[in-house]
């Protein structure tokens, strides 16, 4: 069984040039747990998910991830899961294929059944075999997802995966990510939507000019009340 | 002077070393450029009067005089640092590093220029060809077009560190690349003999002209230390300033 | 649970996903194909072959379009990665920097030999050469060793125009100057080879593609991961 992941950060800062766009940045999501994240644009939120995947390196502060700071090797992305608004899928290949080839560079024994469970699991292995530059934007991003999941990530972090979704595809993905969560993983979640966001979190923040302005239990927050509290948070000057 | 901020306090020490060195960006072009001027016009003065014309190749071969150190000072000076400080830079991430090896392409390309101006004024009433086709002309042609590249490179990249790293990775890689071109020349002269052009003969060299030549190395190396600070010092301005954060200036 | 692979599985994993990528669009070695049969006439015509004899000529030709074959070629490798950010895929699997180099650097090295594959006859049968086996023995060993030379330096300047504002412009000016070597090498060995001279003398010029080799494959793949953002 492998170790399960927490991620921590503590004073993360990250620069590009002079201008800050991490200023500072602590948090800590166990095992089970999904931290949502609000904020508006340039708030640092991508900054911050791409720093947790190992895409940019911190500036300042620290970052671990199941214990292996950050900037780690590529052993310790094995267990990070990522989805951006960017499918991250060629054109090109089919779902099959690209859900495959994630499998393949993520070392699975069998990676033609892996992806076959993970698109099916987002319900898209009907169309599986066609180039998924022919798929609509909602059934793409169910392949996009499908593929960061192949390797049942335990650190998964998710970039506005709502967006272009469906009905039937936001619930798919609602679902998976609680299976996800129950089976012990960690999730950062980064999304305009409050209420999926609020449906899955356990703990809440909002994001301000690379900084949290706002970092609580999910338990904490009055659903009906956030809405009129984050615009206070972020309107005025975001 | 450049819209930097300057921050108040500090302690009186520091902000004299910080006006002191402010004060040096406004005047790039110092002590060293001056003098420098001078020891290019002496010693073109000198070219030109005081050194013997030499019997074979008549005038013209006094362009050798500019020629030979303008080539030396390309190669062995602006384009090694630009090496040196590149490697610098992706081990240190200082951005002044990216800084010099700019520098140092800029003024290098101003003396690759020269090179490959005066070699065909030189070869042509000498020996009746524009290009000569040496293995010290054409390995310039080529330091002249990767020189060229990489200052197209920067242009083309807009994040600053991006552009550090891009621009150090060719610097690297061009200076693998140049053994190579003289290897190939050399194998191609050899397999393909040519009329031979450029011979310096720098040690069979009568002294007066050997002197002649050496104060060229010297005024040129001068010259071009002088062009580096200078440029330097503007490219310093144009990025923002002196870094007066707290943090040092590291990249990414 | 799985193990991370080594650099060679995980690089043969990323180059047949892109030679798969380019069977199924065939755009770009088609483009590359058509190129050289075209260079190849152009050349013909305006290079006149019984003023010259053809023997001299064809060597020049081939090598030049080898390289503007190969640049077409290279172009492709990285910009599929850009569009839907593919690359952050590559990036962030549990897979070293050098590996992703090498992938693509093979598959362009298949590419740039599947060109080659339609010019080398093209070339031949355009200027008449008649070639023994030796002969075309050597011009395939040329070929080899210059391609890996070419696509080494190609691939890794190629990762970085994609990511600038000129990048079909911006690759050729960047990467010229380092082909000149191999095709210079390649050239006159071939020259050698063609006219009946003993190898001996194309060994020379072997040598130099060899050492070319060494030394920029190695390199290139050492400097790959510092043209990626961290």
């Amino acid at each position: 069984m492998p170790p399960l992941a927490t991620i921590e950060t503590r004073g993360l800062i990250r620069r590009f040039d002079r201008r800050e766009a991490l200023g500072g940045v602590d948090l800590s999501v166990a095992p089970g747990d999904c931290l949502a994240i609000f904020g508006p644009n340039g708030a640092g939120k991508t900054t911050l998910l791409r720093l947790l995947a190992g895409l940019l390196n911190p500036s300042g502060g620290t970052a671990s991830i199941g214990g292996v700071a950050l900037p780690a090797g590529p052993a310790a992305r094995a267990q990070v899961g990522l989805i951006s608004h960017h499918s991250m899928l060629y054109p090109a290949l089919t779902a099959r294929e690209n859900v495959e080839f994630a499998a393949r560079l993520h070392g699975l024994a069998d990676p033609r059944t892996s992806a076959e469970s993970a698109l099916a699991r987002l319900g898209v292995l009907d169309r599986a075999d066609v180039p998924v530059r022919v798929l609509s934007r909602g059934l793409q991003q169910r392949v996009s997802i499908a593929r960061a999941f192949v390797h049942a990530p335990r650190v998964v972090l998710l970039d506005e995966p709502y967006t272009g979704l469906d009905a039937v595809g936001a619930a798919a993905l609602s679902s998976a990510l609680e299976g996800l969560k129950s089976g012990g993983a960690a999730l950062v979640l980064v999304t305009h939507h409050l209420d999926e966001g609020l449906a899955i979190a356990t703990h809440v923040a909002v994001m301000r000019d690379g900084r949290f302005v706002l970092h609580e239990r999910r338990d904490a927050i009055d659903p009906a009340s956030f809405a009129g509290q984050y615009r206070a948070l972020v309107g005025v000057a975001g | 002077m450049g819209a930097t901020a300057r921050p108040d306090g500090g302690g009186s020490a520091a902000s004299v070393t910080r006006d002191a060195a402010l004060a040096q960006l406004d005047r790039p072009y110092g002590a060293v450029f001056w003098v420098a001027i001078a020891a290019v016009i002496a010693t073109l003065v000198r070219i030109a009067y005081f050194t013997p014309i030499e019997a074979s190749q008549g005038p013209a071969q006094k362009i050798f005089y500019i020629h030979v150190p303008a080539a030396v000072t390309a190669l062995y000076l602006a384009f090694a640092l630009m090496a040196v400080a590149s490697v610098l830079y992706l081990w240190l991430r200082d951005p002044k590093l990216d800084r010099v090896a700019a520098t140092s392409a800029e003024v290098g390309l101003a003396f690759t220029t020269v090179v490959l101006v005066t070699g065909p004024l030189w070869a042509k009433p000498v020996w009746g060809t524009w290009w000569s086709g040496d293995a010290r002309l054409t390995s310039t042609l080529f330091l002249w077009l990767i020189i060229l590249g990489y200052l197209i490179l920067r242009q083309a990249v807009e994040d600053r560190a991006q552009r550090a790293r891009y621009s150090a990775v060719l610097a690297i890689l061009a200076g693998l690349l140049i053994p190579f071109i003289h290897l190939s020349v050399y194998l191609f002269r050899t397999l393909h003999p040519q009329p031979i052009v450029l011979k310096p003969s720098a040690p069979s060299l009568p002294p007066e002209m050997l002197a002649t030549l050496l104060m060229s190395f010297a005024s040129f190396a001068l010259l071009f230390v002088a062009l580096l600070r200078a440029r330097y010092r503007l490219a310093t301005i144009a990025d923002g300033g002196l870094a007066d954060g707290t943090a040092s200036e590291r990249d990414g | 649970m799985s193990e991370p692979p080594g650099v060679i599985a995980a690089a043969w994993a990323i180059a047949r996903k892109d030679l798969t990528v380019e069977l199924r669009t065939r755009a770009a070695f088609l483009s590359a194909a058509v190129f050289s049969v075209l260079a190849a006439a152009i050349f013909l015509y305006t290079w006149d072959p019984t003023a010259v004899a053809s023997i001299d000529l064809a060597p020049g030709v081939l090598w030049v379009i080898f390289t503007f074959a190969g640049l077409l070629g290279l172009n492709r490798s990285f910009s599929a990665e850009l569009a839907d950010r593919a690359i952050d895929g590559l990036l962030i699997a549990p897979v070293r920097r050098e590996a992703v180099f090498l992938g693509k650097a093979f598959a362009n090295l298949i590419f740039v030999l599947g060109v080659q594959v339609v010019a080398i006859p093209t070339v031949v049968l355009f200027y008449n050469l008649s070639l023994g086996w030796g002969a075309s023995a050597a011009i395939a060993g040329i070929t080899v060793l210059a391609s890996v030379g070419l696509v080494a330096v190609g691939t890794l300047f190629s990762a970085m125009a994609v990511n600038t504002r000129l990048a079909e412009l911006l690759l050729p000016v960047l990467a010229l100057p380092f082909f000149v070597p191999v095709v210079t090498a390649a050239a006159q060995a071939t020259v050698l080879v063609i006219n009946g001279r003993p190898l001996s003398g194309a060994v020379d010029w072997m040598r130099v593609l060899v050492a070319f080799d060494l030394v920029f494959v190695p390199a290139c793949t050492m400097a790959y991961p510092f043209t990626i953002e961290s």
